[in-house]
């Protein structure tokens, strides 16, 4: 137990009670103006029946859910592929062995290029130009070509980030383990790669955020996933409220991720504190 | 006359044409306890690289145990490198695994020592330089003299032949020099083959059976601790003496 002096706890804890109450009373206070505000706008009786409408919502609720099942089955399937190809990616691109120029230059091509078209293109040239190849053996389906799509253009990120990882993994740790004996692999495999993916967890938390929203892009290629199904139901009503419904959909499931990947943030930096150069 | 353990002999190594060794010569007997002494950049800790092949020569030999070339371009280094340990002023002990794991990591994967045995190994190696309690902590709950013992068992774990160290107590609170000599003293007390570069001038005094005094990447002058602390013959050698002693 940390000792204070009385009087200086009694302070310290006067003006935690002062702050709290202060940032209670802006965030009120900031939330109240901001309602006024919308709510008093001229348009707004229109704008609350067409995006907030309650009848709408529950119509159309169970219906956005049910199709949002496919974004979270893409999700699933595409982010295991895209943890172990970057990897992969990342790892060819540290290899300095004249032997692997080859590889080195195929995988540093590829990074360049799908980090450098948009997404919702490669899904677009895939989803409709690979079927239409006719290629015997090929799915055809546009869930597997948007899929493989999201893989595509993420792995490239990804394999960015494994890539920081490895060289945020300091010199001295490789030359202690190879002094020790192991080789190449071995030093990879128990001494770099632990380190550097415990650095990069936070900024794979993020694109795996950034994963979830964009699994609705595959939209633009026609399965029914939660976008396309909002698009469905507003166009046959003339009410948006089914889009708010997707917004929350992914709110609710990308809030607790960004809490969680800040939480992980947090505790990293102060394990990092603590740590000495050890 | 005890056996010729390492022998260097005209290494060259230079970094971006700044020449660092310059055909430098080095034997050291089975058992002895050789001492490099210094200036910084005067080429101690390029060598102790070059010797357990961290770093390639650019010219001359350097053989272990009469038979092994360890600047042969074709050897296995991961075969010389179970036979040279090395400690650094750094520690460098693998931050995300416990100190029992740190120790058995190499007699795990590369001796293909069995997990319970090389575990009961590194205990009682622990138990001996005074680390018993710590085997389940991770590095950086340790102080700079248990991480650098650490890193010492670590190296001992692979039961080299030869054991090198660079400046293993120049990253050290001086209040914890003590502790990481006085288990370098142990290991010489034990019969351990030993290069070390170190500006502890009174424990190499104490240790060496030689003392080498590098400048300009070669040894200027070698001789026992007597004769290079009490009566230099080179220059230069009373010079860093004269700078060190103060």
């Amino acid at each position: 137990m940390v000792y204070q002096d009385p009087v200086r706890l009694a302070l310290s804890r006067r003006r935690a009670r002062r702050n709290a109450w202060v940032g209670m009373g802006s965030l009120v206070g900031f939330t109240v103006v901001v309602s006024l505000l919308v709510s008093r706008s001229p348009g707004w009786p229109i704008v609350q029946e067409t995006f907030f409408s309650r009848e709408e919502f529950i119509d159309s609720f169970p219906g956005l859910l049910k199709a949002f099942m496919l974004n979270v089955k893409i999700f699933l399937i595409a982010e295991p592929l895209i943890l172990i190809f970057s990897l992969v990616i990342a790892l060819t691109r540290t290899l300095r062995s004249p032997i692997f120029l080859p590889l080195r230059v195929l995988a540093t091509l590829y990074v360049d290029i799908f980090r450098g078209v948009p997404t919702i293109l490669v899904i677009f040239l895939l989803g409709f130009g690979v079927p239409a190849l006719r290629l015997q053996g090929v799915p055809n389906s546009p869930v597997f070509w948007g899929t493989a799509a999201l893989v595509l253009s993420y792995t490239a990120y990804v394999a960015e980030v494994f890539r920081a990882g490895i060289g945020s993994v300091h010199p001295s740790q490789r030359m202690a383990a190879r002094s020790l004996g192991l080789s190449v692999l071995q030093t990879n495999r128990y001494v770099v790669l632990p380190q550097a993916i415990r650095n990069v967890i936070p900024p794979l938390l993020n694109d795996f955020i950034s994963l979830q929203k964009d699994t609705a892009l595959v939209a633009v290629l026609g399965p029914i996933e939660v976008l396309r199904q909002a698009q469905i139901d507003a166009s046959s009503t003339f009410n948006y409220t089914p889009y708010v419904g997707a917004a929350l959909i992914f709110i609710a499931l990308t809030i607790p991720m960004t809490r969680f990947a800040d939480w992980v943030q947090t505790r990293m930096a102060k394990r990092q504190r603590a740590g000495g150069i050890a | 006359m005890s056996a010729r353990l390492l022998e260097v002999s005209g290494v060259w190594k230079g970094f971006d044409d700044h020449p660092v060794l310059r055909g430098l010569d080095l034997q050291v007997d089975a058992h002895q306890a050789v001492v490099l002494i210094g200036a910084s950049g005067s080429g101690k800790s390029t060598l102790l690289r070059c010797i357990n092949g961290l770093e390639s020569v650019d010219a001359g030999r350097i053989v272990l145990d009469g038979d092994v070339e360890v600047t042969d371009p074709d050897i296995d280094l991961d075969l010389v490198r179970r036979r040279v340990g090395i400690v650094f002023q750094s520690y460098n002990l693998f931050p995300h695994m416990t100190v029992i794991d740190n120790i058995t990591l190499a007699p795990r994967k590369v001796a293909r020592v069995r997990a319970a045995q090389a575990q009961d190994e590194a205990r009682a190696l622990l138990d001996r330089f005074g680390l018993a309690g710590k085997a389940d902590e991770y590095p950086d709950r340790l102080s700079g003299g248990q991480a650098q013992r650490v890193a010492i068992v670590r190296a001992l774990a692979m039961q080299p032949e030869l054991m090198l160290f660079d400046e293993i107590t120049s990253a050290l609170d001086p209040l914890l020099v003590g502790e990481v000599l006085d288990a370098v003293r142990d290991l010489k007390s034990g019969g351990l083959t030993i290069v070390m570069a170190t500006h502890e001038m009174g424990f190499a005094r104490e240790v060496a059976d030689r003392v080498c005094f590098l400048q300009d990447g070669i040894v200027r002058e070698q001789g026992t601790p007597e004769q290079i602390f009490t009566d230099p013959q080179e220059p230069a050698t009373r010079e860093f003496l004269a700078r060190v002693f103060g």
